[in-house]
């Protein structure tokens, strides 16, 4: 009689338990060097629940399925010019800054899982993790093939991984996910797996990939939903590692409230970007941030954290000024990038009327009163022939990297949020109190950040003027600046027909 | 009891496990967005693996959700007969 077939939990337990071996030649602790000395206790590895049950047979299987699709897909949109079918030009900026702060972000975690796949002493956490390392590469391949059509046809698209070393606003996400990277295990996979892809990524991937299908882009909602579909497989992940630590020893509580509320604040600053490209960047928006953090954030964590109040976790601390900057958020990080377009290797604009509508209606209590105004004049100064830009370098904040922009918008949202620590006679500046929370507890850490702007003053960008930097980063002198009159904006018009209207057509692009 | 959700893509593999669920799962709400759909219920959301089978004409493995799966809130029970999301 033929042996019956597993069921899917004994299939799963065969490939993750008893694949390991109490090591004699070398002592445990030398053989699995890094998951100790952050001070998470695990008393018994064989507690671990597997977070999915997918065994390799099944995972190459539904992998090669997925891939499949998404390259046929991507065969068919390349075939048939379907960037024609965009919604508009302006809409490819905002693929411009996903392949150059996002696309580099998914190798990172394709590298760090791997050695998580080999550091973790439990074979269930280490097989897991070595699943999501291919994931992860799996999701950097296929958005470089995906995004390289578009690379055959607007510009700055060319060198994504130089400039993620080395531009001002790309430095926000790389030293996020560095900041990560140079913890210890635990640290690492409670920052990433939980509260960047279990706590926050809906709100970059969902409202995303749905405005990518409002605007025309049938390739981005191929390899997002695509990525997407094992995303889920990485959310359960971070929510089983959370609830093994605080199962496995009281000690531990402490140590992952810790970790969770430093990597939702690090995770959430980097989301800025995101704000500011769903708000102002996708021509037809299918929804405002303001609401994809209503429901994403607020209801959806809510019930999450309900959940996990029975371990003694509560919500990630400062999550109310992150709720209340939902308001500000985009206006005030779309307005930081018009006035640096210049230096930036995607196009920036100021929205049209029917936008600025829409805006007013999404944000009726902060819109019309604190950004608009600004808006108009900048409009204005453009009419007259006076595109606003600023020439000088901004303050950094020492943690999360991004200008001092960000105001104080629990009491006064017209004055500039800052905070001052001193550390060893030296004065550094933080955007806030999340960001300062996490500079006072490892200042040494952060005290060697790598800068942008300080790294611009002491010559080490290659050279003190504007252009000078620029060329350093490898930038193209059609890749950045105002989009109207851009040469994407005159390619798109060849395209469309609309090649006489160069001066005013920003209401007729928008609504073609 | 608080919400959970399953977000599938909006797509024709989908649109048998949707109609399972409506099937099988007493106050769902079924909301489409662009490109995907989200199924959101109190407390419980259960994909039954015979009901789809029932739908789809073959035999459909539990697992095949994962093809079209978007995003999920909720704590994950993966069995051979069913796939369940459940928060207290």
């Amino acid at each position: 009689m033929a042996a019956k077939r597993l069921n899917m939990r004994k299939r799963y337990e065969a490939l993750t338990r008893g694949m390991g071996w109490e090591t004699t030649h070398q002592p445990m602790d030398k053989v699995f060097p890094y998951d100790t000395y952050e001070g998470i206790k695990i008393k018994d590895w064989d507690k671990w629940e597997d977070p999915f049950r997918l065994a390799v047979d099944s995972y190459w299987k539904y992998q090669a399925e997925k891939d499949k699709k998404l390259y046929a897909i991507m065969d068919s949109f390349a075939q048939n010019n379907g960037q024609l079918n965009l919604s508009d030009a302006r809409y490819i900026n905002a693929m411009k800054l996903f392949i150059q702060g996002v696309t580099p972000l998914e190798y990172g975690a394709h590298r760090h899982y791997a050695h998580l796949g080999r550091h973790f002493r439990g074979e269930g956490a280490r097989v897991a993790c070595q699943m999501q390392s291919i994931d992860e590469l799996r999701h950097a391949q296929t958005q470089i093939h995906t995004l390289s059509h578009y690379n055959k046809h607007f510009n700055g698209m060319h060198d994504p991984w130089h400039m993620s070393d080395r531009v001002w606003y790309l430095s926000v996400p790389k030293s996020y996910f560095e900041d990560a990277m140079t913890g210890g295990p635990f640290e690492f996979i409670t920052s990433v797996s939980f509260a960047f892809e279990y706590v926050l990524t809906n709100l970059l991937f969902v409202p995303f990939m749905s405005g990518a299908a409002f605007n025309g882009d049938q390739a981005t909602v191929t390899f997002g939903f695509s990525a997407q579909s094992d995303e889920s497989r990485h959310m359960t992940l971070g929510l089983e590692i959370i609830k093994f630590m605080v199962e496995q020893h009281e000690d531990n509580l402490p140590i992952v409230q810790r970790f969770i509320d430093k990597h939702f604040w690090r995770a959430y600053r980097v989301l800025g970007l995101v704000a500011m490209m769903q708000d102002y960047m996708l021509p037809n928006s299918p929804m405002s941030w303001k609401a994809a953090w209503d429901i994403y954030f607020t209801e959806n964590c809510s019930a999450l954290f309900d959940d996990l109040g029975r371990y003694g976790l509560r919500m990630p601390k400062y999550h109310e000024v992150a709720t209340a900057e939902a308001e500000h958020l985009s206006h005030q990080v779309w307005a930081t990038f018009y006035n640096y377009g210049h230096a930036a290797a995607f196009h920036t604009w100021m929205p049209d009327v029917k936008k600025m509508d829409w805006l007013s209606e999404k944000y009726p209590n902060t819109f019309d009163e604190y950004y608009r105004p600004r808006f108009e004049t900048f409009r204005e100064m453009e009419a007259a022939g006076e595109r606003h830009y600023i020439n000088g370098l901004p303050q950094l904040c020492q943690v999360c990297q991004i200008p001092m922009v960000f105001t104080d918008v629990l009491n006064d949202p017209t004055m500039v949020s800052r905070r001052v620590s001193i550390h060893n006679n030296s004065k550094y500046h933080t955007c806030g109190d999340g960001c300062r929370d996490i500079f006072e507890f490892e200042p040494e850490k952060y005290i060697q950040a790598w800068l942008p702007v300080h790294q611009i003053y002491q010559g080490n960008c290659g050279g003190s003027e504007v252009s000078e930097v620029l060329d350093w980063y490898n930038f193209q002198p059609e890749d950045g600046g105002e989009y109207v009159g851009s040469a994407d904006h005159q390619r798109w018009q060849e395209w469309k027909g609309t090649a006489e209207s160069v001066s005013d057509d920003r209401t007729q692009a928008h609504a073609s | 009891m608080s919400t959970v959700f399953l977000i599938l893509q909006d797509n024709e593999d989908a649109r048998p496990i949707i109609e399972a669920i409506d099937q099988d799962n007493e106050g769902v709400v079924i909301q489409y967005q662009p490109g995907m759909v989200r199924i959101e219920a109190e407390g419980k959301l259960t994909v039954n693996r015979d009901t789809v089978s029932e739908l789809v004409g073959r035999d459909w493995d539990v697992q095949e959700v994962h093809l079209n799966m978007v995003s999920l809130s909720g704590n994950v029970e993966e069995e051979d007969e069913y796939f369940k999301l459940t928060r207290s």
